[in-house]
């Protein structure tokens, strides 16, 4: 029974991490800006498909003719080598093509921090002062472009991008706490995964809790236009912020690639559950939103469990969606959301 | 005349030349010629035409009067088609019980999903009914199988008792029928080159739309759309002046509900066939997507983003690169590729990018869909003051 338990609770943090990841980007964007994204699953997407660019970018080869061997037909037989391995070496390269994922981190950060300015600047800005109903509409519009540009330069198929062989294998959890071999076994990448959401979120808030500027943004989020009045320019910080937010999303996609490869509406289906959980945690409030994602990841993956769906058929697919109207119709608010936060 | 003023009887006369001419006006081309893929005048499509029209009405009568926006309206439809199917399993292949139960049907799933969701407003309230949707959508493709028929859908057998048919049937599975006229049934009609396609079927639902339409602007027009303006506007001032908003906004939620599953059996009168992807979220995406693109708020409006995105889907869908290079082939071959890869990505297969930048922009730059553009059109070209089919009164402010 122990070993179901924890067998559950870890399968549920992978995904609560995706949640938490999302919900929390979802949040640094309505708590600062007041507009509700729905492109946010956009965002996660693309950061999904800059690991699938940087893999493609990186084993771009050329066809070299090696004469030690021959195919089925007699001839010289043509072989592609990346241009990685000409520069760097066999070795090298084959490591860093390994890595494509880990290191499409690094490639990921400036894009979506580039997409997140463009696209607040360039739309967003425009509709801080017209109803929730237009900002849910017109980010719902971009996402749907942002979705199909993805489809034409992809395609429709879910593209694989495997993680690094060192990460390929699983975890025995059961046997390093002393139970019985093969019980809990886990797979290393979601342990990543969730280590590296614990990094992400950890540094989000410290972020803001132990910089100059992360206080200004604070103090914003509290009070905009006391903040405006003491001489700060707000809004260049709260676009910041934005591109931070973005920035998040898309590097839970990136990681999240070798669980799920990636497709072009993985976004659209993250989304509806990150709403869920913001509203669960709470609207505008940041701790809320990770809380409610790893909760909801965990309680989804509990109420798989064989014996539940017995006692309670099809629980599994509902219980996000029942906690969630749960908690509004009793707590309004959420779990840790704010008075006065997008009511009334 | 039926107790509407001059304006809305000449709206409501239009409307109904308009559908029951449909079969002439949407087949401009002559068949055979190159622009014939362009018509839509054929059965199937016209009647995808009026039964979401019909939808997207319902779906106004909510979100263009009250402001509540609900993402989970297809839930309704597919409840709606889930009932019409039963009936002419268990009833009679006579479509009149199966429309009637399922509009019963949505009404009561409206009541229970509204009561509950209607507690809050604003975005929580379209939180709510996303996840009302969806937990319909994954029941009903999972616990839910021995009724809804899961994966493959509910489909009509041999061996359903059929009550009131006897054992009529023979060997082939009966089609949905209005007293003996079968809804397949169709006749055509040469002139030259044009083939007219006039379908029992499309008829029967473009009655059915009209009587929905005049519904909906006696609605409209009555003190309780009044009443629904005024939840819009300002809820709080409604509020302080002793009225309870709650009972009315149920009211609209559970009409808009019994548009929506009048809209999803008569989807099942034409083709008896019921799945829950009718009810995913994108599908009430898609009613939103139309009743912004036409005008929320206006009569005609929905109607006509109904029309718009379900001729995009079948008409824009279909065209390849080669009817383009075909289109472009008088220029120089060089500017003709240009030309033809600079439009491709958005017809075919991307249409959905055509009609998701279509969308941005009417949402920011035309909040009034195309109702407003024609209105500013007409105002252009300085017509007298616009004797227009919408009611301007209604902007699109949600309730917040």
């Amino acid at each position: 029974m122990m070993d179901a338990i924890i067998l559950q609770v870890l399968n549920g943090l992978d995904k609560g991490s995706a949640y938490a990841l999302i919900a929390l980007g979802l949040t640094l964007i309505f708590g600062t800006l007041g507009v509700v994204n729905f492109a946010h699953g956009a965002l996660f997407m693309i950061g999904a498909f800059c690991a699938v660019t940087l893999s493609r970018i990186i084993t771009i080869s050329h066809e070299v003719v090696d004469e030690t061997r021959t195919d089925f037909l007699g001839n010289p037989l043509k072989v592609d080598v990346p241009y990685v391995h000409d520069w760097l070496g066999k070795e090298t390269g084959d490591v860093i093509i390994d890595w494509a994922v880990p290191l499409a981190i690094l490639f990921a950060i400036p894009i979506m921090i580039l997409i997140g300015v463009i696209m607040e600047r360039g739309l967003i800005k425009h509709f801080y002062n017209r109803p929730h109903a237009d900002q849910i509409l017109v980010t719902f519009g971009l996402a749907i472009v942002l979705q199909e540009v993805i489809k034409y330069f992809y395609g429709a198929n879910p593209i694989p991008t495997p993680a690094p062989d060192a990460f390929k294998g699983s975890f025995d959890f059961g046997a390093m706490l002393g139970m019985e071999a093969n019980q809990i076994i886990y797979p290393y990448w979601r342990l990543v995964y969730f280590a590296f959401a614990a990094l992400i979120i950890g540094a989000v808030f410290a972020f803001l809790q132990f910089t100059t500027f992360g206080m200004v943004v604070r103090a914003g989020m509290a009070d905009r236009e006391t903040v405006g009045l003491l001489g700060i320019n707000i809004d260049k910080r709260f676009t910041i912020m934005f591109g931070i937010a973005a920035a998040v999303a898309g590097l839970a996609g990136v990681m999240y690639a070798p669980i799920n490869s990636p497709n072009y509406h993985m976004g659209m289906d993250f989304l509806v559950l990150s709403f869920v959980v913001v509203v669960v945690g709470g609207m505008g409030s940041l701790p809320g939103a990770v809380l409610a994602g790893f909760l909801l990841g965990i309680l989804e993956s509990f109420a798989s469990m064989k014996e539940i769906i017995d006692l309670i058929p099809g629980i599994n697919q509902i219980i996000i969606y029942l906690v969630a109207i749960l908690i509004l119709l009793t707590r309004p608010r959420g779990l840790m959301g704010r008075k006065g936060v997008m009511e009334d | 005349m039926l107790g509407l003023n001059k304006k809305d009887t000449s709206l409501l006369i239009l409307v109904a030349a308009l559908a029951l001419l449909a079969p002439f006006i949407l087949n401009p081309f002559p068949s055979g010629s190159a622009m014939a893929q362009f018509n839509a005048g054929y059965p199937d499509l016209m009647q995808r035409f009026v039964i979401f029209g019909i939808f997207a009405i319902g779906f106004n009568i909510l979100f263009g009067l009250t402001g509540y926006l609900s993402f989970g309206h297809a839930a309704f439809l597919g409840v709606g088609s889930y009932a019409a199917v039963w009936m002419f399993k268990l009833l009679s292949m006579n479509v009149v019980p199966a429309i009637i139960l399922s509009v019963i049907t949505a009404g009561l799933f409206a009541l229970v999903i509204g009561y509950v969701s209607l507690r809050r407003s604003g975005i929580y309230f379209s939180i709510l009914t996303l996840a009302f949707a969806q937990m319909t959508y994954a029941l009903a493709y999972s616990v839910l199988t021995p009724i809804t028929g899961g994966e493959t859908g509910l489909q009509l057998a041999l061996d359903d008792p059929r009550v009131l048919d006897g054992a009529a049937s023979g060997d082939n599975i009966p089609v949905p029928g209005f007293f003996g006229m079968e809804m397949r049934g169709s006749s055509q009609l040469e002139i030259s080159d044009w083939v007219f396609t006039f379908s029992t079927g499309y008829y029967f639902s473009a009655i059915i739309m009209l009587l929905s339409f005049y519904l909906s602007i006696r609605i409209f027009r009555s003190p309780f759309g009044m009443m629904l303006r005024a939840i819009k506007s300002n809820q709080q001032r409604l509020n302080y002046t002793g009225l309870n908003a709650r009972p009315y906004t149920l009211a609209a939620f559970v009409i808009s509900g019994m548009y929506a599953g009048l809209a999803g059996g008569l989807m099942a009168a034409m083709d008896p066939l019921a799945g829950a992807e009718r009810m995913f979220w994108t599908a009430s995406g898609e009613v939103v997507l139309m009743s912004i693109l036409g005008g929320v708020g206006t009569l005609i409006g929905p109607v006509l983003g109904a029309g718009l995105i379900k001729y995009m889907e079948n008409i824009l869908s279909k065209i390849n690169s080669d009817i383009l290079h075909g289109w472009f082939a008088f220029l120089p071959d060089g500017l003709e590729d240009i030309i033809v890869s600079m439009i491709y990505p958005f017809i075919g297969k991307g249409w959905h990018l055509t009609l998701g930048l279509m969308f941005m922009l009417v949402v920011i730059f035309l909040p009034g869909g195309l109702v407003e553009a024609g209105q500013r059109i007409s105002r252009l070209f300085g017509r007298k003051k616009s004797d227009d089919k919408s009611d301007k009164s209604t902007s699109t402010e949600p309730a917040e």
